[in-house]
Order: C-alpha cells, then sequence, then structure tokens
C-alpha cells in the first residue's frame, strides 16, 4: 500500500499530474474576491475566513475526478483490484494521497492567502486548524464521489452534484469555527463537529468506495 | 497445481455468455481459449481473475493465484519502465525486477518514461508485469496484439519458462504460441438465448 502512496504521489508532481492545480485556482479566488466584493477592509475581514473555507473547497473539488478516472482508463484499477491489497486499502490511500497534494497545500497555503484577504490575526491559527482537521473529509467524502461515478464517460458534473451536498456540514462547521476563532469566541462545538465528521467519513467512507469500485469494475 | 474450472457460467451486463465451462489445466501446460469475437474469452478470464462473478460454478483455486493481462496494460506513461515494474513487484511482494526485464528485453529501455515508448512495447512492458507477481496462474488476454514476431517469440518463450517452473497459463489467442498444452473451444459453451417473455411483456402493462 506504500508502494501506491508513493506512486501516486510520483504521478501528481510529474507532467499533467494536477499537483499545484487546486492550490492556482485557491490562489484565484482569493486574490479576485477583493476586487468583486471591493477593497473595504472590514467587509473583506468579515468574509475572510468563509471566503477561504469556499475556496479551499472547490478547489478540492476540482481535482476529484482525477483520483480514479485515470486509473479506470487505463486499467490500472482492474488490476489493483486482482492485487493482493484490499480494494478499501486503495481506496483509503487515493483519498491520502488526495489529501497529501491538495488539502494539505492549501490549509499550509492558506495563512499566507489570508493576508489577501485581511482575516485578523487571531484568525489565521484557527483557520489552518479548521483546514487541518476538516479537508481530510473533503478527500475521503471526494473519493466515495469518484468511486461511484468511476465507469461512466463525463462523470463530473454527476459527481460535483453527489458530492457538493455532503460537503456541505464540513464547510459549515469549518468556516465556523474560522470565524469564531477569529472574533475571538467560543468554538469548541464547531470543532468537535468538524472532527467528528471527519473522524466518521475516514471510517466508514472507504468501505462504501470499496464496494462501489467492486460494482462499477464489473 | 491444478486449476480447475466447474460448470462455470459467466455473465456480461447481466446476460449469460458462457454456461457450463468445464476444464482442468495442470502444472506446466497452457491452456488457449479459441472461439469468434463476442464469444466470451474476455468474460470468462475476468471470471478467472475474480473482478466478475461467475452466475454458477466453481473455481479453484481461487483469484489470488491469478495474474491476470487484459487489453489494457494499466502503466503510467510519466512514469520510467522500471519504476512501474518496481510499483506492481512491490504490490505483490516481489523484490527484483530484473528477471522480468530480461526476459522481455526492456533492459535498454529501462529508464525511458512508458509514455515514450512504442505500442509494442508498451505491450512487452505490460505483459512484463506478470512476471514481477509472483503468482502461478497467469491469464492472458490477446497478448500478442501489436508484437512483432520476435517479441511474441520473446512472449513464449517467457510463458515456456514459467511452465517450466510449474506455472500455468490460460491465453486467449488466436495466433500459434507453440506451447505445451489443449486448446478449449468457446463455441460449444454459447449460452442459449433466454426464452421469449412476450407473456411477462403484456402483463407488465396490465
Amino acid at each position: 500500500m506504500i508502494a501506491l502512496l508513493k506512486r501516486d504521489l510520483a504521478l501528481s508532481v510529474r507532467a499533467g499530474g494536477g499537483f499545484g492545480l487546486a492550490l492556482a485556482f485557491f490562489l484565484i479566488v482569493v486574490t479576485l474576491t477583493p476586487f468583486a466584493v471591493g477593497p473595504n477592509s472590514a467587509t473583506l475581514s468579515t468574509i475572510a475566513a468563509g471566503i477561504l473555507w469556499l475556496g479551499a473547497l472547490l478547489s478540492c473539488l476540482l481535482s476529484l475526478d482525477r483520483i480514479l478516472a485515470l486509473d479506470y482508463e487505463d486499467g490500472a484499477l482492474e488490476l489493483l483490484a486482482t492485487a493482493p491489497i484490499p480494494m478499501e486499502g486503495v481506496a483509503t490511500i487515493k483519498a491520502l494521497a488526495h489529501w497529501l497534494t491538495t488539502g494539505l497545500p492549501l490549509t499550509l497555503a492558506a495563512p499566507a492567502f489570508g493576508v489577501l484577504l485581511n482575516l485578523p490575526p487571531e484568525g489565521f491559527l484557527w483557520l489552518t486548524i479548521s483546514l487541518a482537521i476538516g479537508t481530510p473529509a473533503l478527500s475521503v467524502v471526494g473519493t466515495f464521489g469518484a468511486a461511484l461515478t468511476v465507469g461512466l464517460k463525463r462523470g463530473g458534473l454527476l459527481l460535483s452534484l453527489i458530492v457538493l451536498p455532503l460537503y456541505v456540514p464540513t464547510l459549515i462547521f469549518g468556516a465556523e469555527v474560522a470565524r469564531r476563532g477569529a472574533e475571538g469566541m467560543a468554538f469548541e462545538t464547531p470543532l468537535a463537529l468538524l472532527a467528528g465528521i471527519t473522524l466518521a467519513t475516514v471510517a466508514l467512507l472507504p468501505f462504501a468506495s470499496a464496494a462501489a469500485i467492486r460494482i462499477n469494475l464489473r | 497445481m491444478e486449476l480447475i474450472v466447474s460448470d462455470l457460467a459467466v455473465v456480461r451486463g447481466g446476460m449469460r455468455v458462457l454456461e457450463g465451462v468445464n476444464f482442468r489445466v495442470s502444472s506446466g501446460t497452457a491452456l488457449v481459449l479459441r472461439g469468434p469475437n463476442g464469444i466470451g474469452k474476455t468474460t470468462l478470464l475476468r471470471t478467472l481473475a475474480g473482478l466478475q462473478l461467475a452466475d454458477e460454478g466453481a473455481v479453484a483455486p481461487g483469484p489470488e493465484a491469478m495474474a491476470y493481462a487484459s487489453h489494457a496494460d494499466g502503466n503510467k506513461g510519466t512514469l520510467s519502465v522500471s519504476e512501474n515494474l518496481e510499483f506492481w513487484a512491490s504490490l505483490h511482494g516481489v523484490d527484483d525486477i530484473s528477471v522480468a526485464l530480461r526476459e522481455f528485453n526492456m533492459e535498454a529501455l529501462e529508464a525511458r518514461p512508458a509514455g515514450s515508448l512504442s505500442a509494442g512495447q508498451k505491450r512487452r512492458l505490460g505483459l512484463a508485469r506478470m512476471a514481477v507477481t509472483g503468482r502461478r496462474i497467469w491469464l492472458f488476454d490477446e497478448p500478442t496484439v501489436s508484437l512483432d514476431v520476435d517479441s511474441v517469440a520473446l512472449f513464449a518463450d517467457a510463458v515456456r519458462r514459467h511452465l517450466g517452473q510449474g506455472g500455468l497459463a490460460v491465453i486467449a489467442t488466436h495466433i500459434d504460441l507453440g506451447l505445451e498444452g489443449e486448446v478449449l473451444q468457446l463455441g460449444p459453451f454459447k449460452a442459449e438465448a433466454p426464452e421469449d417473455h412476450h407473456e411477462d411483456f403484456h402483463e407488465a402493462f396490465l
């Protein structure tokens, strides 16, 4: 399974691998927002946490259909299914590789991008923490969506429609943690819920993803 | 070791394509599957490999003894030849890829990205993957597509060496590889077309 992780990470940094795509999209969203809503720094700092979370979520969404579709098209997914590792393991590793190439860079870059949106200084820590806790759920749920649509041509639209409602709880609680953190309010409840969602999806969804992949390979 | 297939019925898209398939392949021999296009050679091989569920019947041993080479090779164009092989090898818990590289004459191409290989070279890389799986039963689906005469001979030699080490192989192919073993015509196992469902059809509208 380590071999699969290493291969997926190597593929993502090689030509056409898509590493940096999410980060570039995130940067675009964040730099364009002040142009759209105006340079009023009070307005910006109010919406900063929400925009940063929304940007992170959309950039995550952008690369979801690559998680499994490429391996499906060139036959590698079939061969992985015959290899001596469980499909649940493949689904977990795929989600982990996706998080390492999108969620983690986004989390690390978010404080720098927060400056562009005039995020209050108290907000940086909690924005980073909420992203670090919340983005794994985005990758795991995304892998599940990718598994459901893996055999479909142009499944990207359907994938977004399936995944978006499932992203809503993470977005609500993630943005809430960042916002409350920035305003110095109590954030324990949304933080606990955010962590709970991530832990539950990480624990349960790989099984669903594996079942969906198996059915789609038949 | 022996591959025993008894009373197997295979389905494709919800329809039975083959039924009552019986054969045995013993250690050191290869079974060649023949039959017209669409008869179900690929479906049979996929069922043996465990990618599809059989409608009926049994295959012994199970999919964990099989290595399957389909039409698609599953190798990545941006990884080099040796990186691709090393990935499959470590996935199957095998350390050494040098034998596979040598058997399929890929040593000179080792560092080339797989995407820059010719169609025949890509095919050879796909077949070399079988040698790093460490599995006893090799299943091939049209392995010689886009291979030249020398590469076909190279492939036949590799399979022969595998058979010599007590392995076995099931190969769907239309050319004569000169291997020890039998030929199975799949024509007689073709599933009967389902009965007319006229009555059900009318019932559905009642």
